[in-house]
């Protein structure tokens, strides 16, 4: 079938619906791009942090490439070439001051390696000492900032930097290059110089030819001459006899073999075992399970998953005390709120709008100010316990504690979310018709019939609705539990805020956040399967 | 003890001086400098205290506008955020002592040059050795010495007229039954769970490191967990006390002097092993150079000599500055005697600790995890 034009009559159908849809589509837009933008973005940001793990990579990336060849199984520490790796990164560590970032991050999975880290932190910049002090017995010249540059910088660089020393202005000077006869010949000595080089001039603001490098460069250098004493060769002729020297002073045992593994292991015992530097390979991925497994109580060992110790088992626990809780606040929610709402639908229109605004009242006010009252009214000097020591039937000397425990998080998140409860059900009783128990008595139904097998029934989809939504809004409730709640009436929220704003562990905050998330999605889920959503009506 | 020559001498010299007006030609003028400034605080008497001594006086001066955000017991989370964010918007933070090791060592907060940066004492001893012991790391403005300490009620019943005159009382609930306000934070809390485990002060930090040693305060504080009230705000203490909520608690003293002289509550200071602590600035990294300029302006203003002294006449805490302290005198508004008020008056410190900046910057992380563990067990 054709259109005027010619066209087929569905094309040119879709062609006028796409154009509907488009500007349907652009009315939407901003509300749209509002939330994708302040909403979604940055909880999936947030969120993304739960896996994330590039910490580890970043800050010792010769440590994890050098780790690749050892067997976290064996038991056993890794070799010397590892700790002289992790030496490096710590160098450059310390001087960015990401060291101690890292001792945190690895803390979360192993409690004692953030003291562990910071204190090796401390000792790290003396290791090799030795070497250094023997170097320069050997030549003086050793000790000069600027034998190295002109040793191993490109010459390039070396005239660049004159020229900037030359001319004194503010800008910065021209980033150190390696020459590639050093790169070439003098591998581990290019690499601690380069490592150096970047950080005293991205870092520190100082020029190499000012600062003494790092041990690890004099280490470097004596061991490239170990490996291959004809590396001077590469190098200009006033090099030859410099090198010539050290060369010597090696093979007659002037220079000591500094081990780093001995280094380390007196900066602290814990690196001569396997256990740290398990830890550091089996989170070097950049991606991690780490912290969803510490959502549920487990942690990642080179064997395998395991659960966590005793002590350190709280947030299964917590879940539970959430959905337990929250169950209980939808509880007495319904029984407090049912008959309420009954009355409301039920009473003529002038009563039944003031009793409305007695509901609606407390909806109004700062939910900070409702909180805070009741804890005046909640706790043992507050107003109920002054009552109840009046009437007598509380002791003086045994007043009720109602507050900073479970009791004091229901009663005050029922007060709370009561309202949540009402409107949808008093929406759902105003539209059940009163002749359906009229019509149900004058067939001989008793009071108690007539309502269970006639009212109620219809009233449940508005129980469905405040249920869902007291209880969704209840497990993830913080500020009401944290200030009532004390140390046992909190919930997994609470846990979130603490660690997102104290412990700083946010990667552990965005795995419980998206754990909470994928809670309530089950269960409105299972909901949606038993109850229909359909079912739930809002008015 | 470095910190004794410093403690002492606040106590020593409490005499009266006038004269803290500060004039337009006192301050030096400030080149390429916004006209705002974030401040970031702990609220309350504390705040108050800044702002009546040295932020509105600034701002007279200046014509700065200051805006005030009261978010302290989170500051690093924060700093860190806007850092990652790229969007420095505080200009200056409030921290403790620790904290500001924590902020130095992350890289958060700028190192200060004591003498460049900070006025020199007004009797001309240059900043560094005016601040002297107060001076823990590279990154902190000292502005005053607080201690933390125990307040009890004067009227509780069941003590049967006696009066706890030592810190083990908290832990002894035969001799004082009823409720205890204690800081949602293991630091402190282990220590004096320690001292009353007959663990003596030299050798605290050395069972806190060992093997169990954690555990040990732990289990000492678990003899009366269902008895505590957790606190992470310090006004909260002083109000549950006014309410009869808590009989016991503790906090920072400058909160319980508010508490007993400015508000006549029926309390009375515990003094015995008060822990003294270090509040001060830290100066966030990332801000634009004309908001350095303005934070680093206001910065020599607000810790010269004359306005840390300023501080002490609202709130009893000791001025870091060793200048300052023969000026604090009496009470700006009430016009009491200060000196039996502060935690460095000899009678005040018979057993004190002070806080180990270095054991807990090392072992924060771990510990802090074992004790909110144990605390939602």
């Amino acid at each position: 079938m054709l259109a005027a034009d010619g066209t087929p009559l569905k094309q040119s159908l879709n062609r006028a619906l796409r154009r509907q849809k488009l500007r349907a589509l652009l009315l939407i837009a901003p509300l749209l791009i509002f939330v994708l933008v302040t909403f979604i973005a940055p909880i999936g940001d947030m969120l993304f942090r739960s896996v994330e793990n590039d910490i580890v990579a970043d800050t010792l990336p010769h440590t994890v490439a050098a780790l690749a060849g050892w067997n976290a199984e064996s038991g056993t520490p890794p070799e010397e070439p590892v700790y002289r790796a992790l030496a490096s990164d710590l160098m450059v560590a310390v001087a960015e001051k990401t060291h101690t970032q890292l001792g945190t991050r690895l803390n979360y999975e192993d409690s004692g390696f953030s003291s562990l880290l910071r204190g090796t932190g401390r000792d790290v910049d003396n290791m090799g000492e030795d070497v250094t002090k023997a170097l320069v017995a050997v030549d003086p010249v050793w000790d000069e900032p600027a034998t190295w540059t002109s040793l191993l910088g490109d010459p390039a660089w070396i005239t660049a930097q004159a020229n900037w020393a030359k001319a004194g202005d503010k800008s910065p000077e021209p980033p150190f290059v390696l020459s590639t006869a050093a790169q070439q010949s003098l591998p581990a000595t290019s690499a601690a110089y380069g490592d150096f080089a970047r950080v005293m001039q991205t870092v520190k603001n100082d020029s190499p030819t000012e600062k003494r490098p790092w041990n690890l460069v004099a280490v470097g250098l004596t061991e490239d001459l170990r490996t291959n004493p004809a590396a001077a060769d590469a190098f200009g002729p006033e090099w030859q006899p410099r090198l010539a020297a050290i060369v010597a002073a090696e093979q007659a045992g002037a220079i000591p073999t500094t081990g780093f593994a001995a280094a380390f292991a007196e900066s602290d015992k814990a690196w001569a075992t396997a256990r740290p530097w398990s830890v550091i390979k089996v989170f070097s991925p950049r991606f991690t399970s780490g912290y969803f497994l510490n959502a549920v109580d487990l942690k990642m060992t080179p064997e395998g998953i395991a659960p966590r110790a005793d002590s350190e088992r709280v947030y299964i626990m917590l879940f539970l005390r959430t959905m337990v809780l929250s169950l209980a606040i939808t509880g007495t929610c319904i029984l407090l709120g049912y008959p309420v709402a009954w009355l409301l639908a039920n009473l003529q229109p002038r009563t039944a709008n003031l009793l409305m605004i007695l509901v609606l009242l407390p909806f109004w006010t700062s939910l900070l100010v409702r909180t805070s009252a009741w804890k005046v009214l909640l706790q043992q000097q507050g107003v109920i316990n002054d009552l109840l020591v009046w009437s007598s039937l509380v002791a003086d000397s045994n007043r009720l504690v109602l507050i900073n425990n479970q009791t004091g998080t229901i009663i005050a998140m029922t007060h709370i979310l009561l309202p949540f409860m009402i409107l949808p059900l008093y929406s759902v009783m105003k539209t059940i018709p009163p002749s359906y128990l009229r019509a149900a008595k004058s067939l001989g139904a008793t009071d108690w019939t007539a309502f269970w097998r006639v009212y109620f029934p219809q009233s449940i989809p508005g129980i469905g609705a405040g249920s869902i939504l007291v209880f969704i809004l209840a497990i993830g409730y913080y500020i009401t539990p944290e200030l009532v709640g004390g140390a046992k009436g909190v919930f997994i929220s609470n846990r979130i805020a603490y660690h997102i704003g104290t412990s700083l562990n946010w990667g552990l905050a965005a795995a419980l956040g998206s754990l909470l998330l994928i809670v309530v999605l089950v269960l409105y889920w299972v909901y949606d399967r038993i109850v229909g959503i359909d079912n739930v009506k809002l008015g | 003890m470095k910190l004794k020559s410093l403690l002492s001498a606040t106590a020593l010299a409490m005499l009266p001086l006038g004269g803290s007006m500060a004039f337009a030609e006192d301050l030096p003028p400030c080149d390429n400098c916004s006209d705002e400034m974030v401040l970031m605080s702990w609220g309350g008497a504390y705040q108050a205290s800044q702002v009546a001594a040295y932020a509105e006086p600034y701002a007279k001066l200046t014509g700065v506008k200051v805006t005030w955000d009261e978010g302290s017991n989170e500051a690093i989370a924060k700093m860190r955020a806007a850092s990652e964010a790229g969007n420095m918007t505080y200009s200056l933070v409030d921290v403790e002592g620790p904290d500001s090791q924590r902020a130095c060592d992350e890289g958060l907060a700028e190192e200060i040059d004591f003498d460049k940066d900070l006025a020199a004492g007004a009797d001309g001893t240059p900043a560094s050795k005016d601040f002297g012991a107060a001076m823990i790391n590279e990154c902190f403005v000292p502005q005053i010495v607080f201690s933390t300490t125990f307040g009890y009620r004067t009227d509780v019943k069941e003590w049967n007229g006696k009066v706890p005159e030592d810190l083990c009382a908290i832990f002894d609930l035969e001799t004082f039954p009823g409720m205890r306000a204690l800081e949602k934070r293991p630091k402190k809390n282990l220590e004096w769970a320690l001292l009353c485990d007959g663990v003596p002060k030299e050798e605290l930090y050395t069972v806190l490191s060992s093997e169990g040693g954690v555990d040990r305060a732990l289990a000492k504080l678990d003899t009366i967990k269902d008895q505590v009230v957790w606190w992470s705000a310090g006004a909260e203490t002083p109000q549950l006390l006014a309410d009869g909520e808590v009989v016991m608690g503790s906090t920072y003293n400058g909160r319980l002097f508010s508490a007993i002289v400015e508000q006549n509550q029926p309390i009375a200071m515990l003094w015995d092993w008060q822990v003294f602590d270090f509040d001060g600035w830290v100066v966030p990294k990332g801000q634009d150079e004309a908001q350095k300029n303005r934070v680093m302006h206001f910065l020599n203003f607000a810790t010269d000599t004359q306005r840390l002294a300023d501080q002490a006449k609202y709130i009893s805490y000791g001025p870091a500055r060793a200048s300052s302290q023969p000026l604090v005198s009496k009470h700006a508004t009430l016009g009491i005697d200060m000196a039996p008020y502060m935690p460095t008056n000899p009678a005040n410190q018979k057993n004190y600790l002070v806080n180990n900046i270095e054991w807990w910057a090392d072992n924060q992380d771990a510990v802090e995890v074992a004790f909110q563990n144990w605390l939602s067990k």
